[in-house]
């Protein structure tokens, strides 16, 4: 599988992945290179084998839905690099 | 007493509580030695004096009352991946180079109320992505048994402050070797649990269905101290597994005799170097000259697939997982954006490192559409067949035996341009968390003076039995006892 320049874009895209030029070449390079190693699994019959999520035999835990404290605004707040009284503040959505 | 540092976790509480050290003084002592080698090392990201000291003088108030258990007083160092209530956390990574956590994992809850002093946050490959610690966003980890070579990783920094003995203990974590391979590299004890068995709630995620915290310790009787305080359910971590936590330390000092060990034949093969392979057959003799009863060739026909499910598997948790680092809540933030999206691409574009941006893209483009199934789905079947074959396994074995790494410690540099080799690297610790069973890296010899890590892999929660092993075949070989050169 050969990740060529647009689909690398396309894919930083989703991820939101601000890339340079280099990056784009570099990351079309590297990428195919993991994907090709990934081809070795097209050999293993996996027909009527249910997949794993997760190893543990755990299924749709729940808990009492009991109010507890949480958080402060202030401790909620003290990382947030915007902020504006109790709110965080972020860049314009629509331009 | 002189050299107080040295100790381990159950010679310094014998110490504590007949009163002949105070944890001020272990304190003192750690301190000073993190002050004289660490500059070499360089394990510590954030070395925590002050705090440390109020702490130990706490914990020598409660020993005073005659309230000391086998952790209180006792120095530690945290993987800085594992949040500390007021203790910058950042993942080495420049996203969170500030981040200050507003609570505490609840791993350090529990440690903090068996009495922990934190001397340290430990260095790691960035977000826990990496297996040399080279990764760093802010410096590379030296090996103490050799300082041009990597620690291993991710839990680098913490492997090499153990061996460096700048700490008593430390907590890692292990998605595909991250607390083995570098308890290998280092020549110490590091246990990852069962999945499930300890909460990883406070603990910053990689790859969610992969991800487990543990001990790594100077020796087995001090990593199944560890466990007793950190296993146990959680329901602030839905994974977490509401089962009864065994007294760890029970399960040692016993004689392995009739227990059935399995050595897979699959982890003898490619590029394992010919030392290591030969230094894990002479522990295997040494345990069946000890009484066990060894099936030298038993067969895990799907392991050779566990390393393309894995950098599949993780990548794709990893991109979903690292979403949250938007630049809008905490961490680092590009300001001078116009927009909402031009901030966030920005934000993670300056933010993350190249291998922790390789591994976003790859789990992008595995979930996305149209090649969800062809990846992300065939992986988790083929986990499905790997799990199987460790069940089986467990039927007519107690304990399988392996390498814990392919190789001695590398230099450090040599591999960074190779990606695939490097990938290799955890090669025979990667199948151990697809499988979610728990496995324990224990010092095993020597190759010309470097570390050989014997891995020793049991059924869910069965820890007991891996800390049985893992004890009778330590305290026969005193592997564990030899010092680093620093």
């Amino acid at each position: 599988m050969k990740l060529d320049r647009e689909e690398v874009m396309h894919i930083a895209a989703l991820a939101k992945l601000g890339m340079t030029e280099e990056d784009v070449s570099t990351f079309s390079v590297q990428l195919s290179e993991i994907l090709e190693s990934f081809e070795v699994l097209n050999s293993v019959d996996t027909t009527g084998v249910p997949p794993t999520a997760q190893p543990n035999s755990l299924c749709n835990v729940m808990r009492e839905d009991a109010v507890t404290p949480s958080l402060s605004s202030c401790d909620v707040l003290a990382n947030a690099p915007r902020k504006d009284g109790e709110f965080f503040r972020i860049h314009a959505v629509l331009e | 007493m002189t050299n107080p540092e040295q100790l381990t976790i159950h010679e310094a509480h014998k110490l504590l509580i007949t009163k002949q050290v105070s944890s001020v003084e272990l304190t003192k002592a750690v301190l000073a030695r993190i002050q004289a080698v660490d500059s070499k090392v360089r394990a510590f990201l954030t070395v925590t004096e002050e705090l440390a000291l109020q702490q130990a003088a706490q914990a020598d108030k409660r020993i005073a009352d005659g309230n000391c258990s086998p952790l209180t007083g006792i120095p530690a160092v945290i993987k800085d991946l594992i949040c500390t209530k007021g203790v910058r956390t950042t993942c080495a990574s420049k996203m969170l180079e500030n981040f200050v956590p507003p609570y505490d994992a609840t791993v350090i809850e529990k440690l903090y109320a068996e009495g922990m002093v934190l001397v340290g946050k430990a260095n790691m490959d960035e977000c826990a992505m990496g297996s040399s610690t080279e990764n760093s966003a802010f410096f590379p980890t030296h090996n103490p048994w050799d300082l041009e070579r990597v620690p291993g990783g991710s839990s680098g920094g913490a492997a090499a402050a153990i061996a460096a003995k700048e700490s008593f203990y430390a907590l890692g974590s292990d998605t595909g070797g991250s607390i083995r391979q570098p308890a290998s590299f280092c020549s110490i004890t590091g246990l990852k649990p069962t999945y499930g068995r300890v909460s990883r709630y406070g603990a910053i995620a990689y790859a969610s269905s992969l991800d487990q915290i543990g001990p790594m310790t100077q020796d087995v009787e001090d990593a199944a101290i560890v466990m007793n305080v950190i296993s146990g359910h959680d329901e602030r971590d839905s994974t977490s597994v509401p089962c009864d936590v065994p007294d760890y330390t029970k399960a040692l000092g016993k004689d392995i005799k009739g227990m059935r060990i399995g050595i897979p034949r699959e982890y003898f093969v490619d590029g394992i170097q010919p030392e290591v392979a030969g230094t894990i057959k002479t522990a295997v003799a040494k345990l069946e000259e000890m009484g066990a009863c060894v099936d030298w060739d038993v067969s895990l026909p799907s392991t050779p697939y566990a390393l393309a499910v894995y950098y599949i598997i993780s990548p794709s948790e990893a991109s979903a997982n690292l979403a949250r680092y938007d630049g809008v809540r905490y961490g680092f933030s590009y300001k001078e954006a116009r927009s909402m999206w031009e901030s966030i691409e920005k934000t993670r574009q300056f933010g993350f490192g190249p291998e922790v941006k390789r591994r976003i893209m790859l789990g992008t483009y595995a979930l996305s559409a149209g090649y969800y199934d062809a990846y992300y789905l065939k992986a988790q079947r083929v986990r499905t067949l790997i799990r199987r074959e460790f069940d089986s396994a467990f039927e007519k074995y107690d304990a399988l035996i392996a390498p814990t790494s392919p190789s001695v410690p590398f230099k450090i540099g040599e591999k960074t341009n190779d990606l695939m080799q490097l990938y290799l690297s955890d090669v025979c610790t990667m199948p151990i968390n697809i499988a979610g069973v728990p496995a324990i890296s224990i010092p095993a010899g020597f190759v010309d003076g470097l570390p050989v890590g014997l891995q020793i892999i049991a059924k869910p929660f069965a820890e007991e039995t891996i800390l049985r092993i893992a004890h009778a075949y330590e305290q026969a070989t005193g592997w564990q006892q030899r010092k680093a050169p620093i």
